[in-house]
């Protein structure tokens, strides 16, 4: 039997990277799921690849308004909602003395508040309809520092206890929602390449992101974490709930 | 005094009370000049009338970046230089559990406990790169460890702070700046924002709060004073993107 059976979910960020890979991922499961992204033409192109169990939806994780109108749409596609996976995310460089205040809030609106505002919607839904799951990306970012990434750094760490304080909540309230956060280390998708494009020496770029992962380990890919999203989306995890899942290769662990 | 932060300057936010308050007395008992900044006038003239000469106060949103220009250059412009920053300023709202906290009440604590941390970082560096090195203590809270239903922006403001000072950290070590940066996340403590804590969940909820202690009984502020005198003063010259733990054993068990 699917892993994912019954299973509906919300992908946000789902146009490309982990968001793309744990749609598909999701849905070959037996997941139904609606892709979401600020890139309706993109998330509707890989909704059309996974065929009758996706659609899309066009999402800005900045406006309440446009969560609530992605979860009408997947009650209204799959007469459900039961599972939010919050992948969307930027990534931009700067340090503590780099960072304009324009650009921190970009970051923190995105990543945290856009996080935040997906969980108040699933919350809010999933606590009146018999319950649900929330999986919020994280990053190994949000458990150690990198000089480059201050606002990235405090938004994932903020998402880390966001996640936490959610899923007491839940329980405290009863509300049959596990809340639950995942940290990857370097994950080679377009946000990652982007971002290595856009720094002022690639090729050097490239080394230190390299050198995050041990040797030994293959490059990590989106799709080792979508298959870790599809465990924590299936009741398989069901006694898992507040944690952060690291999946980096190792690269942390010393 | 033993003059522990002799000829230091130190800027404290949220000096009018609490953990800011009793931070920037323990700091000028060791020596230290201070800035005592803070929105609460009363409560900050009260402290510069504790403090004595080698204080002054000064009023300072730390949510506004031109706010946060001033305040520094009142600081250089009253004792000629900035090494320490103490980001003490912080707020906790009721009503902050997931299901009830709506976007003026996220924003708000955010743009206090986070963004005014990040801006006052921002700030202070620069002048303590004209200092010749500084030392950064941020307020975190065992809530930016482990989480808390009743407090959900208050966790992602400190969980945010935790990995913020971090960054920092690293940065000005491979830089060379000789600016460190830590962060000091205390338990819960019998400070104004604690009492108001107390008064929100409820005495049951309370108790078990304080039960989770290992020490079984809630911190005071000099606790937390005394931690942030050593992270500021030159002892503890290697200790850097840490996150120091003052909470009787609260995330121990």
């Amino acid at each position: 039997m699917a892993r994912c059976e019954g299973k509906v979910a919300l992908v946000s960020g789902a146009a490309s990277g982990i968001g793309a890979a744990t749609a598909r991922l999701l849905a070959a499961e037996g997941a139904r799921v609606v892709l979401a992204d600020i890139d309706a033409d993109a998330a509707a192109a890989v909704a059309g690849e996974i065929g009758a169990a996706a659609a899309a939806v066009a999402l800005d994780v900045r406006a309440q308004r446009s969560w609530d109108e992605a979860a009408a749409a997947a009650v209204a596609a799959f007469g459900a909602w039961n599972l939010l996976v919050n992948c969307a995310g930027i990534l931009r460089r700067g340090t503590i003395e780099s960072t304009s205040l324009e650009a921190w809030r970009e970051t923190i609106d995105v990543n945290l508040t856009g996080t935040w505002r997906g969980c108040r919607a699933a919350v809010a839904h999933m606590g009146r309809h018999g319950g649900g799951n929330i999986v919020n990306l994280s990053s190994v970012s949000g458990m150690v520092g990198d000089a480059d990434l201050a606002a990235y750094d405090a938004s994932k760490g903020g998402v880390r206890l966001l996640t936490k304080s959610i899923a007491l909540h839940c329980l405290e309230k009863r509300l049959a929602i596990r809340c639950n956060s995942v940290h990857p280390g370097v994950i080679w998708t377009p946000m990652v390449e982007d971002y290595i494009a856009a720094s002022p020496d690639p090729e050097a770029e490239r080394t230190i992101w390299r050198g995050y992962t041990p040797a030994a380990m293959a490059p990590g890919r989106a799709g080792d974490v979508a298959r870790l999203i599809v465990f924590l989306a299936s009741d398989e995890s069901r006694f898992v709930n507040g944690a952060e899942l690291v999946i980096d290769g190792g690269g942390t662990a010393e | 005094m033993s003059g522990r932060l002799r000829g230091k300057v130190a800027l404290v936010t949220g000096a009018a009370s609490g953990l800011g308050r009793q931070s920037a007395l323990r700091m000028a008992e060791e020596g230290a000049l201070v800035c005592l900044a803070d929105i609460d006038d009363e409560g900050g003239r009260e402290s510069e009338r504790m403090l004595g000469p080698r204080a002054f106060y000064l009023h300072h949103d730390v949510t506004c970046e031109r706010s946060w220009q001033a305040a520094i250059a009142a600081t250089l412009d009253r004792f000629g230089k900035l090494q320490v920053l103490v980001n003490s300023a912080g707020i906790a709202r009721d009503g902050d559990d997931v299901e009830t906290c709506d976007d003026a009440c996220w924003q708000a604590i955010l743009d206090v406990n986070l963004t005014g941390t990040y801006l006052g970082c921002r700030q202070a560096i620069a002048a303590m790169k004209r200092a010749g090195g500084g030392s950064i203590v941020n307020l975190c809270s065992v809530l930016g460890l482990r989480g808390a239903g009743y407090a959900m922006a208050y966790c992602a403001s400190k969980g945010a702070v935790r990995l913020l000072t971090k960054s920092i950290a690293v940065h000005c070590g491979r830089a060379g700046l000789d600016i460190r940066c830590n962060a000091i996340c205390p338990g819960y403590m019998a400070t104004p924002m604690g009492r108001a804590v107390e008064a929100s969940v409820g005495s049951e909820e309370n108790r078990r709060l304080i039960a989770r202690h290992a020490l079984g009984r809630m911190g005071d502020s000099d606790d937390v004073a005394h931690m942030a005198v050593y992270l500021a003063s030159d002892e503890s010259r290697f200790v850097t993107g840490a996150e120091m733990v003052v909470d009787g054993g609260y995330t121990a068990g």
